[in-house]
Parts: C-alpha cells; sequence; structure tokens
C-alpha cells in the first residue's frame, strides 16, 4: 500500500495548527482487526479546509473522534502516537486541560442533526451554555452572541427563533443551529463529520457554501469528513483519503482529484456514479405494465388537537407509466413522496384515491385475497440492508420463503434459493448462514435473490444502494443492471441520488412536494431541464465543475 | 451463535451459581421418593426433635414429621406450581400482546384496557380470591397464579411487536404474501423471544412465592407437602423451634434467588450488543 505522506505546507503560512503524528487507536480484541486507525499522521494549517475521505469502517471518524475525546472507552484506546494542537500534545492533557480546549478552541458538528440537539431545550439556550462554560460574558453579551451567531449561519428572523425548540426547525435549519453552536466561541478548528450526508441535496449545498464563507470570513481551519468525492470537489483545499484505519494518500485537493497516486483512490473516483444517461433506449410502445392514476394519499397528523391538526398532502395526482423491462427512476428530496408511491404499488399501504393498473387491473379496488395473487409479480428491494432481513433466518430460508407461502415444496423452493444466490453473484453456501454474517452489499444482495425468487414482472427498488459505499454501490447497481437485461424485468427505481438515477434510468420522474414535476427520458429530463425544481436538483449535485472535467475513466488513467 | 450464547451466560458468575442452584433444586424433586421414599406427612421421630437428632437432617416438626423429607417433596410442589403456571401465564401473555400488538386499532385497545384491569387489581388479592373460590387444589393455584402474572408480559410483548412490525423484513413477508398468522409466528416472535425468555424465568420465581404466601396463609393444597405450608404451620413455634420455619424458609429464598440470578444471566447473554457493537 503506497503511504503518500506529502506534508504539504504552503510558502508563508504558519506551522500547522494541529499535527497528528502516528496515531494509533486499538480496537478490542475480539474486532476483526488489531487496530481501527493505524499510524496515522496529517497536519491541519490555519485557514484551509482538509477533507478526509474513505468508505464506513477505515477509521475518518475515529481520528476525528479521538481529536475531540470523544473515543468511547474502554472499548477503543489510543495505543501510540501524539496528537498536537499549536504544539501541546492532546493525548497526555488532563481531563480538565482537554475540556478546557474542547468547544473552546475546537468545536465539532456531527452528522445527525436530528438527534444531536438536545430535544428539551430552546436552540438559544443550547448555543448560550457553551459561552456560559467558557467565557465571562454577561447575559447580555451572551444574548447578543447567541442572536449574531444565529444570523451569521443564515437563519431567518434569530431573535424569534433562537427562542424555539428543535422540533420546530428542519434537518438543514437543525445543522445551521449547529453550526452556529460551534461556532459560538470562535474556535480555531472546526471538525465536521459528515455534516451533509443526511440532508437533502440541495440544503447540502447550502450547508457546504456556508461552511465554506463561515472558513473563510474567519480563517479557520476545518476538519471535514466525507465518504463524498463530490462534496471533496466542492470545498476541499487538501485531502487525506483512508483506508482500513491508514491514510494511503495525501496531498492538495487538485493533485488528489485529477491524478490519483493511489490506486485505491483511483478505485473510489472510477466507482462514483458517473451520472451519464444511459444511451439505450427503449422501445416505450404497447401496452403498459403498469399505471398509476390520480394517486392520492394524505397523511393526517395531531387529528385529536384541533389547533395542531396538519394535512400532508403526499403522492398528489400521480400519473405514471412503466412498461415492461422498462427503468423508471423517481427522483426526488425526502418528503416528497416518492417512497409512498412504491409502498402503494406493493401494497404496504392503501391510498385515498386514484388507480394503480397492473395489466390492466385496478389493484386498489382488490381486497386481501384479491390482491394476493399479484404479489407474485410484484418485487420490493428495500432501503436498509440491515433491517430487510429477518436475523434469525437462515439465507436460504429467507429467499424461498415467498414461493413457499405460494406453495412450492419447501425442498424445491430451498433448492432454487441456492441457485438464485449465484444468481446475484454469491456462493451457494451462504444459504445456510444467518444474515449477520454479511456485509451491507451481500445482504442486499440477498435482498435481490428473494425478490427474484418470486419471479416478478416488476421490481420495486426504494432506494436500493443508499446506504452502502461507493464501490460497493456501483457493483449493486451493476448487478440490478445487469438482472434487469437478462429477465427483462421493468424496475422502479426511487432514489434521491440523481448520478445513481442517471446511471440506471430509461425514463425519469422528478417529484417535488408530492408531484411529479417533470417526467420524462432520462437524457431529456437530465440534459435539458424544464422545470426550475429539477434545475435546481441537478445544480445541487456537489462537485460538479470537477465531473465536467474529470471523466472517470474505466482503467488505469493515462 | 449458540456457542457465544453460552460463553456470555457463563462470563457472568452469579448467573452460574443460579443454575447450580436450581439444578440442584430440580436433582431434589426428581429423586425426593430415592431420598425419602416414605410420605412427608408420615411421623417418623419425636416431635419437636433439634436437627441431627434420630438421624433426622432438619430435625422434627411438632407432629414428629422429618423437615428434611418435608423440603425435599416440597421442592417437587414448588418447582410444579412455578413451571406450569409461568408456561400459561406466557401463553395468555403473548397470544394476547402479539395480537394486540400486530392488529393494533380498536382491537389492539380492546386487549389492552382488558389487560389493565388485570394489572390494576393486587396481585395477591386476587389469588386469594380465586383460591378461595375454587377450593385449595394444584389446579385453582396454578390458574390463580397464571391469571394474575400474564398481564405485564402481554404488554411487554405488545411494545416488542409494535416495533417489530414496522421493520422492513416484515414488510418484506408481507409483499412475499405471507399470511398475517405466518409473520406472527415465523417472522416477529422469533424475535423477540430473549425478553420473553427473560421475564419468564423471572415470573417462575415470582409463581413460587405467591405459591408459599398462599400455603402460609393455609390456603395451599392440603395434599401437597410445601414449603409455604411448613412457615405457615411452624410460625406460632417459632421461638421454641426454629428449625421447623428456619429450613423452609431458606429453601424458598435459595430458589428465588437462584432463578433471579439465572433471569439476569439470560438477560445479560441475549444482549451482548449493549457491551460489545460498540465500535463504529
Amino acid at each position: 500500500m503506497p503511504q503518500t505522506e506529502t506534508e504539504t505546507q504552503a510558502p508563508g503560512v504558519a506551522p500547522p495548527l494541529l499535527e497528528i503524528k502516528n496515531l494509533t487507536v486499538a480496537l478490542p480484541d475480539e474486532a476483526e482487526r488489531p487496530f481501527a486507525v493505524e499510524k496515522v499522521r496529517y497536519t491541519l494549517n490555519p485557514d484551509e479546509i482538509l477533507c478526509v475521505v474513505g468508505e464506513s469502517g477505515s477509521g475518518k471518524s475515529v481520528t476525528a473522534h479521538a481529536i475531540m475525546g470523544l473515543l468511547p472507552k474502554p472499548d477503543l484506546r489510543i495505543a501510540a502516537g501524539r496528537i498536537l494542537y499549536r504544539g501541546q500534545n492532546i493525548v497526555a492533557m488532563s481531563e480538565a486541560e482537554q475540556r478546557a480546549l474542547r468547544g473552546h478552541r475546537i468545536a465539532m458538528i456531527f452528522q445527525e442533526p436530528m438527534t444531536a440537539l438536545n430535544p428539551l431545550m430552546r436552540v438559544g439556550d443550547q448555543i448560550e451554555e457553551a459561552l456560559i462554560i467558557h467565557t465571562d460574558l454577561d447575559r447580555k453579551a451572551r444574548k447578543a452572541r447567541v442572536v449574531e451567531m444565529l444570523d451569521a449561519v443564515g437563519l431567518p428572523s434569530p431573535e424569534t427563533l433562537r427562542k424555539s425548540y428543535p422540533f420546530r426547525l428542519s434537518g438543514g435549519q437543525r445543522q445551521r443551529v449547529m453550526i452556529a453552536m460551534a461556532l459560538a466561541l470562535k474556535p480555531d478548528i472546526l471538525i465536521a463529520d459528515e455534516p451533509t450526508t443526511a440532508l437533502d441535496v440541495t440544503t447540502q449545498k447550502q450547508i457546504l457554501d456556508l461552511i465554506k464563507t463561515i472558513q473563510r470570513e474567519h480563517k479557520m481551519a476545518v476538519l471535514f469528513i466525507t465518504h463524498d468525492f463530490g462534496v471533496v470537489a466542492e470545498i476541499a483545499d487538501r485531502v487525506a483519503v483512508m483506508r482500513h484505519g491508514r491514510v494511503v494518500e495525501l496531498g492538495p485537493a487538485q493533485e488528489v482529484l485529477t491524478a490519483p497516486k493511489a490506486e485505491y483512490t483511483r478505485a473510489l473516483i472510477d466507482s462514483l456514479p458517473h451520472g451519464r444517461p444511459t444511451d439505450a433506449t427503449v422501445a416505450r410502445g404497447g401496452p403498459a405494465l403498469l399505471a398509476a392514476e390520480g394517486v392520492t394519499k394524505v397523511y393526517r397528523s395531531g387529528g385529536t388537537r384541533v389547533s395542531k391538526r396538519t394535512e400532508l398532502v403526499v403522492s398528489d395526482n400521480i400519473y405514471l407509466t412503466i412498461h415492461p423491462g422498462e427503468t423508471v427512476g423517481l427522483v426526488g428530496e425526502s418528503g416528497s413522496g416518492k417512497s409512498t408511491l412504491a409502498r402503494a404499488i406493493v401494497g404496504l399501504l392503501k391510498p385515498d384515491g386514484g388507480r394503480i393498473l397492473f395489466q390492466g387491473t385496478d389493484l386498489l379496488s382488490l381486497d386481501r385475497a384479491g390482491f394476493r395473487p399479484f404479489r407474485r409479480h410484484v418485487q420490493m428491494v428495500f432501503q436498509d440492508p440491515y433491517a430487510s432481513l429477518n436475523p434469525r433466518h437462515k439465507v436460504a430460508e429467507i429467499i424461498a420463503q415467498g414461493p413457499i407461502a405460494f406453495g412450492t415444496p419447501r425442498a424445491e423452493a430451498l433448492a432454487r434459493a441456492r441457485e438464485l444466490l449465484g444468481v446475484v453473484g454469491l456462493d451457494a453456501s451462504a444459504g445456510g448462514r444467518y444474515p449477520h454474517e454479511f456485509s451491507g452489499g451481500q445482504r442486499q444482495r440477498i435482498s435481490i435473490a428473494r425478490a427474484l425468487a418470486m419471479e416478478p414482472q416488476l421490481l420495486i427498488a426504494d432506494e436500493p444502494v443508499s446506504a452502502l459505499d461507493a464501490s460497493v454501490q456501483a457493483q449493486v447497481l451493476d448487478l440490478l443492471a445487469d438482472i434487469k437485461a437478462k429477465l427483462n424485468l421493468a424496475m422502479l427505481f426511487i432514489t434521491h441520488d440523481l448520478r445513481v438515477a442517471a446511471q440506471i434510468c430509461d425514463t425519469v420522474g422528478v417529484m417535488q412536494h408530492g408531484r411529479i414535476v417533470e417526467y420524462g427520458a432520462a437524457t431529456e429530463v437530465f440534459g435539458h431541464p424544464t422545470d426550475p425544481y429539477t434545475r435546481a436538483l441537478l445544480d445541487a449535485i456537489p462537485g460538479q465543475a470537477w465531473h465536467a472535467s474529470h471523466p472517470p475513466s474505466g482503467g488505469p488513467p493515462s | 451463535m449458540t456457542r457465544d450464547f453460552l460463553l456470555a451466560f457463563a462470563r457472568n458468575k452469579g448467573a452460574v451459581i443460579g443454575l447450580a442452584i436450581v439444578a440442584v433444586i430440580i436433582l431434589m424433586a426428581v429423586f425426593a421418593d430415592v431420598l425419602y421414599p416414605q410420605d412427608p406427612w408420615d411421623m417418623v421421630g419425636l416431635p419437636f426433635a433439634p436437627p441431627m437428632t434420630d438421624g433426622m437432617l432438619m430435625g422434627s416438626d411438632m407432629l414428629g414429621r422429618d423437615i428434611a423429607a418435608g423440603i425435599v417433596h416440597g421442592a417437587r410442589v414448588s418447582l410444579l406450581i412455578g413451571l406450569t403456571s409461568t408456561l400459561a401465564a406466557v401463553f395468555i401473555g403473548v397470544l394476547i400482546g402479539a395480537i394486540a400488538g400486530y392488529y393494533g386499532g380498536w382491537l389492539g385497545d380492546l386487549l389492552m384496557r382488558f389487560t389493565e384491569l388485570f394489572q390494576t387489581i393486587p396481585n395477591f388479592v386476587l389469588v386469594v380470591v380465586i383460591v378461595a373460590i375454587f377450593t385449595p387444589s394444584l389446579t385453582s393455584i396454578v390458574t390463580a397464579i397464571a391469571l394474575v402474572s400474564w398481564a405485564p408480559l402481554a404488554r411487554l410483548v405488545r411494545g416488542e411487536v409494535l416495533s417489530l412490525r414496522s421493520r422492513e423484513f416484515v414488510q418484506a413477508a408481507v409483499t412475499c404474501g405471507q399470511s398475517n398468522g405466518t409473520i406472527i409466528v415465523k417472522q416477529i416472535l422469533p424475535n423477540c423471544l430473549s425478553p420473553i425468555i427473560v421475564s419468564a424465568s423471572l415470573m417462575v420465581a415470582t409463581a413460587i412465592l405467591l405459591e408459599s404466601s398462599l400455603s402460609f396463609l393455609g390456603l395451599g393444597d392440603p395434599n401437597a407437602m410445601s414449603w409455604g405450608f411448613m412457615v405457615g404451620s411452624a410460625r406460632t413455634v417459632l421461638r421454641q423451634a426454629w428449625w421447623m420455619s428456619f429450613f423452609p424458609g431458606v429453601a424458598i429464598l435459595v430458589t428465588v434467588l437462584g432463578l433471579n440470578l439465572i433471569g439476569e444471566g439470560l438477560n445479560d447473554a441475549f444482549n451482548p450488543r449493549l457491551r460489545r457493537k460498540r465500535t463504529a
């Protein structure tokens, strides 16, 4: 493994603010490898954004948590190495000294804005807390600072927002509050651990812009952890690529992105969904396999409290057709109603109105017994490979459960399950094992095999790759494309990632607030978007300039 | 998986001790007729004989019955009542909890209100009333104990089922066309087995205590020698003959302690994730 350690230091810049020297963090004995991170070294200079990139389990978060003293004791402990902040070793500091540094000089924002705020405290009070602990400002001055911070992160009417509770804010707004909190003490270093991963693309773009602006304004050092090279291209000055707990490449963003030295970096960049629409055109003639007409579903919440009663209309008058062999993509941000439509088609929820015609039969008019025969023809692949397989069943049983429910003899169904494991690229012996023995990508293959066991005509894939690492994502997408072509399956592919949609779909529907705002051939929708929302979505894809200038190649770069 | 489970269980010293205690009690119950072939109600020596006289390990009671024979035969009654009443209570609790959790709606509400009815009546009072009405016998005691112990389990199972029901693997089973009954039995229940087993092991201990309390009050099965009966009948002579109530009392204490230790050990063994899976 090439260990490129170019200790880049721009000329004329002060000595590094943070230096990580040969940091090794030990894992507990029963873990699959001895160290979470091994001999990691990188530096963080004032006034720069360093992106640490890697797939899950690469140790990128562990390093950041070590800096903040957040390692879960006693499972993870620092076995060797130093973390120097302005020349002082944080590792050797007493708890009290570390606490003085934490929050004050080094601040952190987290991935999940929904859980990072205390739900029972007003947001203003939460920001003020750090000021009470670390400064001797009086109440008035603290209040002024809170308002100033909320204003700085671009939140509307900070005076009133200060007094609201977190549940009133959207995910993006909460992340802004988190940033305001981190910035309240004007730290030297901001550590951001996947701060935009849980957010929609358009929100992600706003938060990235915000972090960049604030960084430039305050000349802060930002350590930005991410798995997405698009995000790296968007904001990084320098990049550290991590794999299996080691830094495999470190250098200026421009260099790493355009001429990666390490093979692993190259592989990661190549596995990114390229976002170029497929060339193959599917004949959309003939009768539609599935047609959804005027489907509506209204969610009512808080029906008992009269004042709070809200109606959320999702899937408002949707019209959609899928032809045999066609892949229709539904893209949109969270809450746009795309999953609701999918669930209505497989019969997991009942819409309030409209028709869903499968080969001419209206599925919504059928009762439970009448719907049952159609379950064979419409199968679903779920989003979370960790939740979609019953942990108490063996893999072969999971795959065979559908056919068995429809009367296939048990032995025959289990034999077929083993064949299907081969189809999805797993060993037949996998059938005798339990789901927890498999990785996320392998589990998703099992999930696909389960759907195929029913020999469906329509496969509904609800965000099937969004829980997976980029390299695994590419493999699962290839598998889906391959199976689709072999079996002439029609597929409804739901995703929030436009790059993925462009790659796999023939036809694309863009959804917003429960409506399909644009619908057409993938090349058309992505090439010449007509709806302003589609354009906004496409604009928000991170790292576009880089994608355009650097089309990823299949093989090694020349 | 099973090996890991046993290892996790064995790592808990208390649980192993509890298992050993309960194993001894079970052996006592199984081999009662070998150890003390005569009827425990028979007079075999002088009344009020202190321990270690006339070959009686724990002395005799006021009618000259061997205390040790009573303890060994009493183990049968205690275990029999503890296990059967728990089995019955688990059956009722799981059935009602699973149906209420899976179907929800008005049916779930109805079942839960019914459960609350049983939860609000003080357990012991209800047991006494039921046993008094149906005359004390093993059957009526088991029925009464089962009737007062299923309610908390039903609530527990309902909660588990409620959270499992919306999981994706259950939805996948729905899209595969499995029937509701199959989904409950094959998909959901195996996943809430661990809390059921843990609370069942603790329920056995409670049932034994309830039975002892009933016998203490004279509401035990008059044909069965039981620990509670022995303590109850000896309480009037506590100051002259301490051994008559001491040994059966210790037997109850040790058995309940053993079962509780097993319960806690099972709980830890079923949740190794709480301790181990922290590496992210």
